[in-house]
């Protein structure tokens, strides 16, 4: 039994190692553009940092996650030894590849042009085809979590899968339905450009298909950490989940409207209709629905657990709740950061609300505050419970794990606050360089002060991260026992085959897929003069 | 039980999801395209109409009017990606001969004794970008625009092989290189919409059209911001130039020119 421990372990280090080295990057940039630091005085190296802290967090370090934590569901929860092996390290070769062929270009400013790379800047070839790389090595992991479910299901008809290997499934649908925008957009426009073929490219349908990977792919580097509170913590903070099929509903509605949304992107870009944008909207506001069924199915199983242990009355229980658990503690740092960032979100995704923060220091918040806060901090609650089944040595230091997850959170909130706050000022977002002395921008200088301050503690705590996952391989061996997701209060028994299997969503998604994008983009792709010269960067002619 | 995955009319949980599904569609969209236009007022030719421009359709029929022309000579030139791919031996040997002619201004080898620009070593594009708007009246110059207009498309090609081509030569009267760069020159000015000067000629980055500006007169560059500043010049394609120089103080001019008059132009870059 358990035949990919090293393979997980090496996907789970290379994502935190890169997560180590772009957090230092990340902090890096925050100070020299902060009235800390006098101006480095060239905007390239700002931007190269920033392409790389990008490239990284957005792509490498939630791809090999997912990826990791991926084959880690398929084998526990369906009792199975991981089928593709070989395949599996195939991949994560592809993906370290990847990574080091986009960075290179970026390190040496050929490819300055940030993680979303919109046209008509353009990089290095290399940038893209390291990208792509990523992407096709997380295509094979897609390819075997459907594989080892169908082995699984041939072996057990009728059977009800796994949540834990339901969500997981369902999240590489997602990610391979998702990640087909981009990769036409890289495909067909960016690369003949990158070759020398084209000196064109019709930049805003190269935003519009971006747009169809940009938003689901946060829904895609959500899902380990929706994973995580569905079957990890109920039974981490001994209670049972509340209800199973309720999770199953967040899933399945996860796949099919995270999608056909992310034109809420070009909310500011002429070449898409008010009305797709309209559109786009409402959906945006519909895909807080399983959030929200997800904050009341997780809190309820907190509240079994609390009156499980004693705790009686009306908030009683949350007294009761073991909050020495650094598993409960990062579950409640990751719903007061989600409820801040999704009342943010509700901000961004209204069409009138966006405009006073578009391209905003806001939306940087934002985002941080979402992924960085409350999807990161669940990774690495799935590294300490994970971390003692892939060493076989206990994972003890309980008061370290602590420490880091409270400078993690403390360190979030007072780096994000501030920055959303000089959005609302007017900051710009992505600009290398401030000048506060100019009495115009001299208010946003202590907030950003505070936020480099915060990001500070970012970085000890990411370091501190890295050192409890080492402190694991060194302590002593322990005989640990088989590995359990949560149960759920009532045993699914009759799950419905509708919510056991995945082809009404899928066909759902890509249905809506095609009424919410099929006229946007077929009309810019057709219609003529539409293409801008490009702009390459690093100094081609 | 009935298989409630298959995706048949007879299984509820396929009919319920995709009513719901459809129904929200048909909700948003004739909100999205029908009732928000009305109530925008850019529902003006009708329902078909309103559909279409919320939908982006591109609308041909309001825009039949005539264009608004500028009331001067705007720049027409569109750079040819790979102006240098046409640079071989014949067509840098025709930029020579024909450079002869250049040569009382723009000096003999391409570093000029007058205060006319060096054009040793300078990018094609920005050379060929110049020929071009100084034939067509984009660009006006008493003295340029007649040795200009004889010039065939093939002739700019082959000057500005020729002088790309030459190695960038000492200029004939530098001062000593100032050695910290003016704020203006390193940080731009953001609040005015002023981008650092080297973001676009060459020591941050070079942006296609752009000339490098190391070593050139000092008169020359003042003389040319100042004439960005008035509109007197406007070849430039996006008002960029004319945007920068005219949010930029007469102070600030001097301190630029004299910063990159003083710098040496190597072949480095």
């Amino acid at each position: 039994m358990f035949t990919s421990k090293r393979l997980i372990l090496a996907h789970f280090w290379l994502a935190f190692l890169a997560f180590g080295l772009a957090l230092l990057l990340g902090e890096w940039q925050m100070f020299v553009r902060s009235p800390l630091h006098s101006w480095v005085s060239n905007p390239e190296w700002y931007y190269r940092s920033l392409t790389a802290h990008g490239t990284v967090m957005a792509y490498v370090l939630p791809t090999l996650v997912a990826m990791g934590f991926g084959y880690f569901i398929s084998e526990t929860s369906l009792k199975q030894p991981l089928i593709g092996l070989r395949w599996a390290w195939i991949a994560l070769l592809l993906i370290a590849v990847g990574a080091v062929v986009a960075m290179v270009p970026v390190s040496l400013g050929y490819a300055s042009v940030l993680y979303t790379f919109y046209p008509p800047m353009i990089g290095s070839i290399f940038y893209y085809l390291g990208v792509v790389l990523v992407v096709v090595g997380s295509w094979i992991w897609v390819a075997l979590m459907s594989i080892n479910l169908r082995s699984w299901k041939k072996r057990r008809p009728g059977e009800t899968i796994p949540l834990a290997m339901f969500a997981n499934v369902a999240g590489s649908y997602l990610w391979a339905w998702t990640a087909i925008g981009a990769a036409a957009e890289v495909l067909l426009q960016i690369l003949p450009v990158a070759l020398g073929l084209k000196s064109t490219i019709d930049a805003g349908l190269a935003r519009v298909l971006f747009s169809w990977t940009l938003h689901a792919i946060v829904y895609f580097w959500l899902m380990p950490t929706y994973i995580a509170y569905y079957t990890i913590f109920p039974r981490a903070i001994g209670g049972r989940l509340y209800s199973d099929l309720m999770a199953r509903i967040s899933f399945v509605l996860f796949l099919v409207i995270a999608m056909p949304i992310g034109m809420h992107h070009t909310f500011a870009d002429p070449q898409v209709g008010a009305g797709f944008k309209f559109i786009h909207s409402a959906f945006t506001a519909l895909v807080a629905l399983p959030t929200l069924l997800t904050v009341f199915t997780i809190t309820a199983s907190a509240e079994i657990a609390g009156r499980l242990r004693g705790g009686r009355g009306a908030f009683g229980w949350l007294a009761a709740l073991p909050w020495k658990n650094p598993i409960m503690l990062a579950v409640t740092f990751s719903f007061v950061m989600l409820g801040f960032g999704g009342a943010g979100g509700l901000i961004n995704m209204s069409y009138q609300l966006n405009t006073s923060v578009h391209n905003t220091q806001w939306i940087t918040g934002h985002f941080h505050l979402i992924f960085g806060g409350a999807i990161v901090i669940m990774y690495f609650a799935i590294a300490y419970d994970v971390w003692p089944q892939l060493t076989g040595r206990a994972l003890s230091s309980f008061a370290l794990m602590r420490t880091q997850l409270w400078l993690w959170f403390i360190g979030m909130i007072v780096t994000t606050f501030p920055w959303h706050y000089v959005g609302l000022l007017g900051m710009p977002r992505r600009m290398a360089y401030f000048d506060f002395t100019d009495p115009a921008l001299a208010p946003e200088a202590l907030s950003v002060i505070l936020s480099t301050l915060g990001g500070l503690l970012l970085v000890v705590s990411g370091l501190l991260f890295l050192f409890i996952l080492w402190l694991g391989h060194r302590s002593p061996v322990r005989q640990e026992g088989e590995y359990r997701f949560s149960l759920a209060a009532h045993a699914p028994a009759a799950v419905p085959a509708a919510l056991n299997s995945y082809a009404l969503w899928i066909a759902l998604m890509i249905g809506l897929t095609v009424t919410n994008y099929a006229l946007p983009i077929a009309q810019l792709a057709f219609r003529p003069e539409t293409s801008v010269p490009t702009v390459f960067i690093g100094g081609r002619q | 039980m009935t298989d409630s995955s298959r995706l048949s009319v007879a299984n509820p949980w396929f009919t319920t999801s995709v009513a719901i599904v459809v129904a929200l569609v048909i909700v948003t969209a004739l909100a999205g395209f029908v009732l928000l236009p009305y109530q925008t007022g850019s529902a003006f030719g009708g329902l078909w109409d309103a559909i279409c421009s919320a939908a982006g359709v591109a609308n041909t029929k309001h825009s039949q009017a005539a264009p608004v022309e500028p009331n001067f000579a705007a720049s027409t030139v569109v750079l040819p990606q790979p102006l240098l791919a046409s640079a071989n031996q014949e067509s840098i040997g025709r930029g020579a001969t024909l450079a002869q002619q250049c040569a009382i201004c723009h000096g003999p080898t391409g570093v000029s004794r007058a205060d006319s620009p060096n054009l040793a070593g300078q990018y094609p594009s920005a050379i060929y970008k110049q020929l071009k708007d100084f034939k067509s009246g984009a660009r006006v110059s008493s003295v340029m625009t007649p040795f200009a207009l004889p010039l065939s498309d093939r002739d700019m090609v082959d000057l500005a092989a020729y002088y790309s081509y030459l190695p960038r030569l000492p200029a004939y009267h530098p001062g000593p290189p100032l050695e910290t760069p003016p704020r203006i020159v390193i940080n731009g000015a953001p609040l005015r919409g002023i981008a650092p000067c080297g973001s676009c000629h060459r020591s941050l980055d070079n942006k296609v059209g752009s000339p490098w500006l190391e070593g050139q007169s000092e008169t020359y560059l003042k003389s040319q911001l100042q004439a960005f500043a008035s509109s007197a010049r406007r070849n430039d394609t996006g008002r960029q130039m004319r945007n920068v120089a005219q949010q930029m103080t007469a102070e600030e001019i001097s301190q630029a020119v004299r910063y990159f008059a003083s710098q040496p132009a190597d072949n480095s870059f």
